[in-house]
């Protein structure tokens, strides 16, 4: 992939070859700054491997007598990780969703239906995901605390302290980014292609479901990824609408492993491996659908 | 800008003609798909403005009065702000920290970023890799950069003092209320230069490279080139780097507040308006007025780039 990138472009470069001396100086560099970016991580897990006497004794730069999963079973077992990576996926999965499909229809709406106010509606969501989350948390704490459920749907028969308010926000919150990504999207889209559909008579509901959704595959593909991991990833929501702290998602779970006197810090890593993980391979695995999701709605000439 | 749009002679017309026969009646939908519309497109507008930005009036509203959240609610004009600004002794320093938030990802990570980016984009071999290692913090959340911030930094068992030998002189880097902010920005701007250099790259690569070597005939080197035709190509994606920049140091809540609750050197306009909603304290008028001092702030940047968009628009 790379190396055939690079023969295409060669000969289009302009002035001859890039002086060869400059490469081994670049190659340095890079490693260099690939070493200290991973540093940190490969640290966490280093650390998370060896028990804390160890550590405490001959410090984190020393080799090791035993290295034991212990830690990683200690999460699940004492703190219980398992119960909050199943919040987190309560939260996650169907905000994705949910938050793709609405998305996807308003971007529909406003990019190809030539409605009036598009535009400002357009401005009113982007804006919205720019918001710092800290200006609207007060009004929902407020909110939620007022907003009755059924004790099927919350224990504790409001909004507030129940997952549903945190997926609410971040489907509400999330809306903005997808809408605008997608609407740039399909901008880009020749318009020959819904006319064709509206000539054959297809109502709104069919050019958005058959028309105009099979060619935002790949544009959903790459926000889903994205929304996953912002979703996945978010602190605050589940800190200030949560409560109790059995409903807590996993990254937000993760100070309860610290202690009130005394933090072991090789079980905080391993904690931190675990909450890590899951992002870092769905980036592994994905990381084209990732990049594209992060560059469509910035790069549009 | 000019020069951009100079090279590509065929996006002005394409605007200009389709216009006129345009079908200017829109009032051709069914009632099915009137009622498609009204779920479709309500539900999601129904969401924004209740979760998004009713709250955000609310909060303004609320920045003018005294509330614990349980009790009435009194007018109070604007008294959470002199307060703000005269009696609590927290605000000026998470400003401070706020905008040094801000330079140290405008000035540190995002030329950094930019570097990456530029080096990585000349073909180097394992370029991929680079880029994938590279990358690898920005999907860590930033309560997980946090922790591993504590696991290299703490006083007694971090991983830097052993490095540096200073066990028996053990510096406290996230204790220290002077050098803590430090620490937490070198975290912040390791994880802020990758998700500037992905935005680059994909930036150089949609710019023309006829630009690069219409340079090059005239004689600009490899340095002129890119400050002067490549950068400017750039536009679009500095925009946007700006704006994540800016939001990114606004928002910017979770590091310090996984590290120790934003106290004792690590302040932000953030924290503090998490503080005192949620603390023991209440004070929910108070805390709003924080929120409204960064809402406006946010909102200045916003417009800007709103209308820089539509500028963009209308060009289309």
């Amino acid at each position: 992939m790379t190396v055939s990138a690079v023969r295409v472009r060669r000969p289009a470069r302009p002035g001859g070859p890039p002086g060869r001396r400059g490469r081994f100086g670049v190659h340095a560099f890079l490693l260099a700054v690939s070493l200290a970016f991973l540093a940190p991580l490969l640290l966490a897990v280093y650390a998370s491997l060896r028990p804390y006497e160890e550590t405490a004794r001959d410090g984190y730069f020393s080799l090791p007598d035993r290295l034991s999963l212990g830690y990683y079973r200690q999460a699940f077992t004492d703190s219980g990780m398992g119960r909050h990576f199943l919040n987190s996926l309560l939260i996650t999965v169907p905000g994705v969703l949910i938050t793709l499909f609405l998305a996807s229809f308003t971007a529909f709406a406003v990019a190809r239906l030539r409605l009036r106010g598009s535009l400002l509606l357009l401005m009113v969501f982007t804006a919205g995901n720019l918001l710092p989350q800290q200006v609207i948390v007060t009004p929902l704490y407020v909110l939620f605390n007022k907003v009755p459920l059924p004790y099927w749907m919350s224990d504790s028969l409001t909004l507030y302290d129940s997952l549903w308010a945190v997926l609410a926000v971040q489907v509400a919150f999330q809306l903005g980014f997808c809408v605008f990504v997608l609407a740039n999207f399909l901008r880009t889209l020749p318009p020959e292609i819904l006319e064709a559909a509206i000539v054959d008579g297809a109502g709104v509901w069919t050019r958005y479901r058959h028309v105009t959704l099979p060619l935002c595959r790949p544009a959903l593909a790459a926000l889903g990824t994205l929304q996953f991991t912002w979703m996945y990833n978010d602190f605050l929501w589940g800190l200030v609408f949560l409560s109790t702290g059995d409903k807590l998602p996993v990254t937000s779970a993760l100070n309860n492993l610290r202690g009130q006197f005394f933090t072991d810090y090789n079980l905080l890593a391993a904690g931190s491996v675990i909450v890590a993980l899951p992002t870092i391979v769905v980036f592994l695995l994905l990381q084209r659908h990732f990049i594209a999701g992060l560059t469509l709605g910035a790069n549009k000439g | 800008m000019n020069r951009t749009t100079g090279t590509r002679p065929a996006t002005p017309p394409k605007t200009v003609t389709p216009r006129p026969a345009r079908r200017r009646g829109p009032r051709r939908h069914t009632h099915r798909d009137l009622a498609v519309l009204c779920v479709l497109l309500g539900l999601p507008i129904l969401l924004d403005l209740a979760l998004v930005w009713g709250p955000t009036l609310a909060s303004v509203a609320l920045s003018f009065t005294t509330w614990d959240g349980v009790g009435d609610i009194h007018w109070a004009g604007l008294n959470n702000y002199a307060d703000l600004f005269a009696d609590y002794p927290q605000f000026w320093p998470a400003v401070r920290n706020n905008l040094l938030w801000l330079a140290a990802l405008g000035l540190l990570a995002t030329p950094f970023g930019l570097l990456l980016a530029v080096l990585i984009d000349r073909g180097v071999r394992f370029s991929r890799l680079y880029q994938s290692t590279l990358y690898m913090p920005v999907v860590l959340s930033l309560a997980v950069v946090g922790f591993i911030a504590q696991l290299i930094l703490s006083r007694d068992q971090g991983a830097l003092n052993a490095l540096l030998g200073r066990q028996d002189h053990p510096v406290d880097w996230l204790g220290d209320p002077d050098l803590n902010i430090w620490m937490i920005l070198l975290a912040a701007c390791w994880r802020h230069t990758g998700y500037v250099m992905i935005l680059y790259l994909a930036g150089l690569k949609s710019v023309d490279p006829e630009l690069k070597e219409a340079a090059a005939i005239d004689g600009a080197n490899e340095r002129q080139a890119f400050f002067r035709v490549v950068l400017p190509a750039l536009r679009p994606v500095n925009v946007i780097v700006g704006v994540i920049t800016v939001i990114e140091a606004l928002r910017a809540f979770d590091i310090v507040y996984a590290v120790n609750k934003g106290r004792n050197g690590l302040e932000l306009l953030s924290v503090l308006v998490t503080d005192n909603i949620i603390g023991e304290a209440s004070r929910i008028g108070f805390g709003s007025a924080i929120a409204v001092v960064l809402l406006l702030v946010s909102l200045g940047f916003i417009i800007t780039y709103l209308v820089q968009e539509l500028r963009g628009e209308q060009r289309r």
